[in-house]
């Protein structure tokens, strides 16, 4: 059958996470714009980063939602028909390197009760950032469950703050922005897909 | 800029084009040849509506009586003339009454341009008196919106909104501009814009697909065209006429595409849809091939989409890539201008004739004639049947009118019987289904093609939701022709509740003011039709007076229109009955 509707294909329906990643131009209320697609479309978005680019005037956001692939498709598809927005694409986790970081708050007189703390740090390849008199805050970067497993881990000496950031990624294509840029003109069309390029 | 070294004459020139944002707007507006503004003044665009005194002999400003209707009124002007349409709106409420109009706008796609007043920059987010939002509000149904609070930034700003709005997938624009930079002063030059880096309107038809597209075409038995507004859009008429008589190939048109294709052109079977034809309904599951040219397969058009054409191959020839795949599957996808992809395909498909495929949508048709057209043409009851009124309009205007419709029964039967001649002269609500669309948009429709014939199709329930539009008809003594099909219900949901829930007439019945009275009360000429005998001659009058004319004809009151695909069903479980 041709043209059965995407929801009823049973891969197309498996929920994961996926990373959108948004090209756009530097311009003010376009986070807005990009979070209301979302909300249209009743989806969570489990995390949001953005940040520039290597181009000047160029923003690129990191968006991790849990969707079905087809959902996420259209929703790229939406994305892309922003004026001010020059490339959208999804990702599976093993198309991406992408990194979280991670900073937990624990009180300083943990540290005195012999290395164990010290330890834990240092084995789970965090770093301390900075000792104060009371607290002593770490820092580790690596994927959700990797910092999360560091908080399982300092949680039972008593925790006092803990702060994830979104998820950054970077596709392991061999792409360069500008070249990118370059090519949409000259296909004129901003649906240039992962695969295309 | 340093100006000590320039001589007098040079001085003079660059003090010339020292200017003010407001005086910025129109004289931007002018560069982009516009000639008429629908709007409605307030505190927050003061300073424009001041400029505009000046510009009486190049702008025309009419005066709706609404927000709404401004914006209504330059979607009609849109949508018959293929220009941009545009409207003014104070700040706060102005600008929230704006916001109906467009979101039909954007979901008909629709080129206008808003320009809305803003509270002083230095009172943004203040909660200042008149102040909302009106960026945060319109930004999910605008294609593009812009405050502007610097007067340096108008001309870009509006050389932006003209070229994002009538470009591609058209649609409404917003630039909501502060009062200070209306009042600021900055030195003007206007370039039109023609390229935004980020912006991709026209893709480049990609010749492979076409050629894939072809081959389905050239090896279809059952190939069925259906035609949406795109076709339109893009002036894709010519050559959709071209396709179709090579291809030999039956073609139905959506709500939105009506009067692309003339109706009497010996392959279009029809209206698709809800309330469209039983044989282009029932032929979509029995076709071997689909192709969509401009249009998305929305839900009115499709039914249940896991019943919808399953056994078909689709071509889908679509400019804005997110409708691609987005309802339904696609075996060869065309993402271009209908024009430019109809011209690709042209050469590439064979001469042929469907003859017996077309003659059984023609079986269809007698059976749809027998079970429900006779019935509303020829009715034997003493009650006038909306469908004998809008067939009589047809005949008598030759098919030639833009008839602009509202919502309701009244728009499903002016569609399924009103005989679209031209081309551009259909023009409704569709995607949003906004009752109270049709008055303000017919003046605005007349002003954009001031030579034709335009008549407003309006039930009693929607001709009160913008009413006050009257005043704007009659101020600006704009011809349009206003009939009314008074059935002293809100006829739609009426036959809805008497379908689906057990006859409950809840709210809906309506006890409606006398129109003639208040026609009258807006001096504008108008009669009433209670029999049969005097309608002929009341259309006559009704069509040959000249300048606006109320005729309102009291129809059956508990009137059904049929076929109807119901909600969720399947196009193939299209009702006669
Ligand atoms: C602004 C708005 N409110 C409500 C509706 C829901 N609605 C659709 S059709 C309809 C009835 C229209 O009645 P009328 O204008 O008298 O036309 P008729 O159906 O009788 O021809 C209603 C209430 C709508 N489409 N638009």
């Amino acid at each position: 059958m041709s043209n059965l509707i995407y929801s009823e294909s049973s891969d197309e329906q498996q929920i994961k996470d996926y990373t959108l990643s948004v090209l756009t131009e530097d311009k003010s209320g376009l986070l807005n714009h990009i979070t209301i697609i979302f909300t249209r479309r009743k989806i969570n978005i489990v995390s949001l980063n953005v940040s520039v680019t290597e181009v000047p005037g160029l923003s690129r956001f990191s968006i991790v939602i849990t969707s079905t692939r087809d959902q996420a498709e259209k929703v790229v598809k939406q994305i892309r028909k922003l004026i001010d927005v020059l490339g959208a694409f999804v990702y599976e986790d093993d198309e991406i390197y992408y990194q979280e970081i991670a900073l937990y708050k624990v009180p300083t007189d943990i540290f005195l009760n012999g290395n164990t703390i010290e330890n834990l740090v240092r084995n789970s390849g965090a770093r301390i950032l900075v000792i104060e008199k009371d607290h002593i805050v770490i820092e580790k970067t690596g994927h959700k469950e990797e910092t999360h497993r560091l908080y399982k881990e300092l949680e039972p000496y008593g925790l006092l703050e803990f702060v994830r950031s979104g998820r950054v990624a970077i596709s392991k294509s061999k792409r360069k922005t500008e070249a990118f840029i370059k090519e949409l003109e000259e296909t004129r069309s901003n649906q240039l897909s992962i695969k295309d390029y | 800029m340093n100006t000590s070294t320039l001589s007098i004459e040079q001085k003079k020139m660059v003090e010339k084009r020292k200017m003010t944002g407001s005086e910025a707007v129109l004289q931007s507006l002018l560069e982009e040849g516009v000639e008429t503004i629908f709007g409605y003044p307030g505190g927050a665009i003061m300073p424009i509506y001041d400029e505009l005194y000046k510009f009486q002999d190049r702008l025309t400003h009419m005066l709706t009586r609404h927000e709404q209707g401004a914006a209504h009124a330059a979607q009609g002007f849109a949508r018959v003339s293929g220009r941009t349409g545009v409207c003014f709106a104070t700040s706060g409420p102005g600008a929230t009454n704006l916001i109906t109009g467009i979101a039909d706008a954007q979901i008909d796609s629709t080129p206008i341009v808003c320009i809305t007043g803003q509270v002083p920059s230095h009172l943004l987010g203040t909660d200042a008196f008149q102040e909302t939002d009106v960026i945060g509000i319109s930004m999910p149904v605008t294609k593009w919106n812009y405050q502007v609070t610097k007067p340096e930034e108008i001309p870009w700003a509006i050389a932006r909104a003209f070229y994002i709005a009538n470009s591609g997938r058209p649609g409404p624009v917003l630039i909501d501009i502060t009062k200070d930079a209306q009042f600021g002063e900055m030195e003007y030059s206007y370039k039109k814009c023609e390229k935004i880096r980020s912006y991709h309107p026209y893709p480049i038809l990609k010749e492979d697909k076409v050629a894939e597209a072809a081959a389905l075409i050239n090896e279809a038995k059952k190939p069925f065209l259906l035609i949406g507004q795109g076709v339109l859009i893009s002036g894709a008429q010519e050559e959709l006429k071209t396709f179709m008589e090579k291809t030999g190939i039956p073609a139905a048109s959506t709500l939105m595409g009506l009067s692309a294709v003339p109706v009497d052109h010996p392959q279009y079977v029809g209206y698709l849809g809800m309330h469209g034809n039983y044989g282009p309904n029932i032929k979509t599951n029995e076709c071997d091939l689909l192709i969509a040219v401009g249009m998305r397969f929305d839900d009115r058009v499709t039914g249940d989409l896991n019943k919808y054409a399953k056994q078909a191959k689709v071509i889908h020839i679509e400019i804005d890539p997110a409708e691609i795949d987005k309802n339904v599957k696609t075996d060869v996808a065309i993402n271009a201008d209908a024009k430019a992809a109809l011209h690709g395909l042209i050469p590439l498909v064979e001469q042929r004739q469907h003859t017996d495929w077309i003659a059984e949508f023609k079986a269809c048709d007698e059976k749809e004639t027998e079970k429900v057209i006779t019935n509303e043409l020829f009715p034997t009851t003493d009650e006038i049947k909306m469908g004998e009124v809008i067939r009589l309009l047809s005949e008598k205007s030759e098919g030639k009118a833009i008839v602009v419709t509202d919502v309701g029964q009244h728009q499903m039967v002016t569609s399924r019987y009103y005989e679209f001649k031209d081309t551009r002269t259909n023009v409704t609500s569709g995607g949003l289904g906004t009752m109270g669309f049709a008055l303000p948009a017919a003046l605005g429709a007349k002003t954009g093609q001031p030579d034709k014939q335009v008549v407003a199709v309006i039930g009693d329930g929607g001709f009160q939701m913008t009413i006050q539009e009257l005043a704007t008809i009659f101020q600006y003594q704009i011809g349009v022709k206003v009939l009314i099909l008074n059935n002293n219900f809100l006829g739609m949901v009426r036959q809805w509740q008497q379908l689906f829930f057990d006859k409950r007439y809840s709210s809906t019945e309506l006890v409606n003011p006398d129109f003639q009275l208040i026609a009258q009360g807006y001096g504008i000429a108008c009669n009433k039709v209670e029999a049969r005998d005097d309608l002929s001659g009341a259309m006559d009058d009704f069509l040959n007076h000249e300048g606006p004319y109320l005729l309102e004809v009291v129809v059956e009151k508990e009137e059904n229109v049929f076929p109807m695909v119901p909600s969720g069903a399947s196009v193939s479980e299209i009702r006669l009955s």
